[in-house]
């Protein structure tokens, strides 16, 4: 039987896993969507509004999805983790508040008129509500990650008593790591974005959808991703640069270094073995690992054996970055061959959609990954150097947590099940809709057709 | 700055708001969902499209609510939560499945409508039901007595009916022809209801809660807080005076019985409120003793003072964007 605490730490880690999902596509897609919807404006060209009506519905199941499971959160705090609001809850509280008063009120506050209001209100009304949940959506990415920064680097607080009391917002808010993980998870949803339109767009054309719109949403979300991906492989490395100034057991484990060495390899693959202490199978690049992070060669990279007792387990921080960069070199590869085939004007060749589809939820893969690396990275730690996790747990009775988690788990196989299948239908009944109905070609703004045919295009 | 002991009771009356606000709000979109027909398909897609644009939002509350619970006194968060552990995952399962279903039935293939419908039935009813039962433990302490669950199951039925009535008043105003004739059947009935579980948390709250009863019957309290019972009870006959004559021609008063709902929502949420305050926790943990830091409250309530005004007006303009009888759901 497994204790109060690790079952909780699996239900959290669950939970949280399940619900950054899904904001993790809206944060971008609310983005692509305001553009598909600026460009309609300012060219009336009915293809655009094609391409939003059609990422219109995925955004609501998605979104949708995210607030439901996102209100699970806020519950969580106080059932399982008592001791993290009592400890650090006058840093964290007013970081959720303004969340909640900033994001997800501007954000749902706006849906409905996004959603369901285009023929009740002005074309500039409609385009600015879109405009304000896509901004709602990134505010609630800041305070968010403000407060999950601060865990990983507080600072701009004092401690009385064992209890956290904010000094400084401005420092608490803009602690080390937050411009850098910010950043990076913007680009991650920005990427995940892309790809889900590309790979949903590609799966379009293998079905022999030959409308305009799936084509110019491809080209979109190629575009983007070709931009994006070296963007994040430099923000990821200065991001990394960062971790390293501030949390070097995290490093340690990312990179396998068990012992403190200059001129540390770069271990392209190796089997860890935390009871030796020692890594197996080493793939490796020499050097390279020292050359990345101190921009030396010879640089001295700190090993676990420094942060005995205080270092994370190696094992999962080690993998899931490989998985993490991994999907990022493979996003870099598809999405240049990909874009450079379409500005030859050539069409994409039929493995390469393919792919393409395959690589729909790869953002999720890699964010995911970027996850654990990062809340893994930071264990024993709940917030660095203030709180362990074991010392947060609730000790409510194991059997509540494990009946709990169980329903939990059923509802998100259920959950995913029905959102792929729903997608891909969607994308399918789009493949058998007409382009353009006669009378729309007068008046591109003015839907005529049936309800009917509506839902599904 | 503000004061350490008036910020607890500003941030007890900002979540008393939100609360309020989410029982009214969520209270009728769940009670839409409560009375979903599974068998009129035409009049529950009219239904549905009648909280479409709105329900996203009227969640927020609750996470507010919570949220500002959580912020503001974090002792008490933990303590409710531990206490209401399963419930609140019930709870939580529920509004996802709803949540969902209003989702998927519009998008999902058509075979599969029916039982998303059933989803989004199944699942109103028990967020319904698990938040009265949570209400019953709160007023009850959580005793862990039989009468304490017994009571609470009652009180799981009374918010159920309590959100049915107040969406069919919803419906009223929102709909028209057969369906509107529907909704003002469902209205006496779920009223009839409603009334019988206030009456019944009413009368059990005093009786259980010494301290509760003291507050109520002394001497001249008892005077001032009187008309709040006495409003209550002639709202529920206007309400049920008004439901006899509708609907009316050129649908005059289709507005009334929604207002006098909300009207009771908020006299029971105060008669509550009256009750327990200061405590938080009944009768173990007042405002004062869970408060967060002031620091804290002070940094969040400016926030607020300025972002709640426009949450609101932003809301009331997404209601009037979306004023009058409810026309089919689209997305464009």
């Amino acid at each position: 039987m497994l204790e109060t605490l690790m079952l909780s730490r699996i239900q959290f880690a669950a939970n949280i896993s399940f619900h950054i999902l899904f904001p993790t596509i809206t944060i971008a897609l609310s983005w692509f969507l305001f553009f598909f919807k600026l460009r309609f404006v300012q060219t009336g060209e009915p293809v655009w509004m094609r391409a939003y009506r059609f990422w219109v519905k995925i955004f609501a199941i998605t979104f949708a999805i995210g607030v439901v499971t996102g209100i699970t959160m806020s519950f969580q705090f106080g059932t399982n983790w008592p001791k993290f609001m009592e400890t650090v809850g006058n840093i964290a509280g007013p970081l959720l508040g303004y969340e909640v008063l900033t994001a997800f009120f501007l954000e749902a506050g706006f849906l409905g008129i996004m959603l369901f209001g285009m023929n009740r209100v002005s074309a500039r009304v409609h385009t600015l509500a879109t405009l304000i949940v896509a901004i709602g959506t990134t505010l609630s990415a800041f305070w968010i990650l403000a407060l999950n920064s601060w865990m990983q680097t507080p600072q701009g607080h004092e401690m009385r008593d064992g209890v956290a009391f904010p000094v400084d917002w401005l420092a608490i808010i803009f602690n080390p790591s937050f411009p850098y993980r910010l950043s990076h998870m913007v680009v991650a949803s920005g990427l995940t974005a892309a790809f889900l339109v590309a790979g949903i767009s590609a799966y379009r054309l293998l079905k022999g959808d030959d409308k305009k719109a799936p084509k110019l949403t491809l080209k979109i979300a190629l575009t983007v991703a070709m931009f994006l991906t070296p963007l994040q492989i430099f923000i990821g490395d200065m991001h990394g640069l960062n971790t390293l100034e501030h949390q070097p057991q995290k490093i340690a484990a990312m990179e396998g270094v068990w012992h403190t060495e200059k001129g540390a390899p770069l271990l392209l693959f190796a089997i860890q073995d935390e009871q030796e202490k020692t890594n197996h199978f080493e793939l490796a690049i020499p050097n390279m690992a020292s050359f990345i992070l101190t921009h030396d060669l010879q640089g001295e990279i700190k090993g676990l054996n420094e942060f005995e007792g205080n270092h994370p387990p190696v094992a999962p921080v080690f993998y899931a970055f490989r998985v993490m960069v991994g999907v990022g070199m493979l996003m870099l590869i598809v999405s240049w061959a990909g874009r450079i085939q379409l500005w030859r004007n050539k069409p994409l060749p039929r493995w390469l959609l393919k792919t393409l589809v395959a690589m729909s939820f790869s953002g999720w893969l890699a964010t995911l990954a970027g996850w654990y690396v990062t809340e893994i990275g930071r264990q024993p730690w709940l917030v660095t150097g203030i709180l362990t996790v074991k010392d947060a747990a609730t000790d409510i009775a194991p059997g509540n947590v494990a009946l709990s988690l169980s329903l939990y788990l059923i509802l998100y196989v259920v959950l995913m099940t029905a959102y792929l299948h729903t997608l891909f239908t969607m994308a399918k009944r789009a493949v058998e809709i007409e382009e353009i109905t006669d009378d729309e070609k007068v008046k591109p703004v003015i839907t005529s057709m049936t309800a009917k045919e509506n839902n599904y295009v | 700055m503000f004061e350490a002991n008036s910020l607890a009771v500003i941030f007890v009356s900002l979540m008393g708001f939100s609360i309020l606000l989410y029982a009214i709000l969520d209270g009728y979109d769940l009670g839409v969902g409560i009375l979903l027909p599974l068998t009129q398909k035409d009049d529950s897609d009219t239904m549905i499209a009648s909280i479409g644009p709105f329900w996203d939002a009227n969640e927020t509350w609750l996470v507010l609510a919570i949220g500002l619970l959580l912020i503001a006194f974090p002792a008490a968060h933990s303590h409710i939560f531990k206490e209401l552990y399963l419930p609140t995952a019930i709870l939580l399962i529920s509004l996802v499945l709803r949540g969902v279903a209003f989702d998927f039935r519009a998008k999902a293939a058509f075979s599969h409508k029916a039982t998303w419908n059933k989803v989004f039935k199944v699942g109103s009813l028990l967020a319904a039901m698990s938040q009265g039962y949570m209400l019953g433990m709160y007023v009850m302490g959580f005793e862990d007595t039989l009468a304490a669950y017994i009571f609470s199951l009652l009180s799981a039925f009374g918010v159920a009916a309590a959100y049915a009535y107040i969406g069919a008043c919803w419906l009223i105003m929102k709909t028209e022809g057969a369906l509107q004739v529907q909704a003002v059947n469902w209205a006496k009935k779920t009223g009839v209801l409603c009334f019988i579980g206030v009456v019944a948390v009413s009368a059990v709250n005093p009786l259980i809660n010494p301290d509760v009863y003291a507050k109520w019957f002394a001497w001249p309290t008892t005077l001032y807080i009187l008309p709040l019972p006495i409003m209550c009870f002639a709202l529920f006959v206007y309400s049920q005076m008004q439901l006899k004559l509708l609907p009316a021609h050129n649908d005059i008063g289709c507005w009334r019985p929604f207002v006098a709902a909300v009207v009771i929502f908020a006299l029971c949420f105060f008669g509550l409120a009256f009750s327990f305050f200061p405590y938080i926790v009944p009768g173990k943990l007042t405002i004062w003793q869970s408060a967060a830091a002031p620091e804290s409250l002070s940094f969040i309530l400016w926030g607020a003072i300025i972002v709640v005004p426009v949450i609101i007006s932003y809301t009331v303009f997404s209601y009037r964007v979306f004023w009058g009888k409810v026309q089919e759901l689209r997305y464009h």
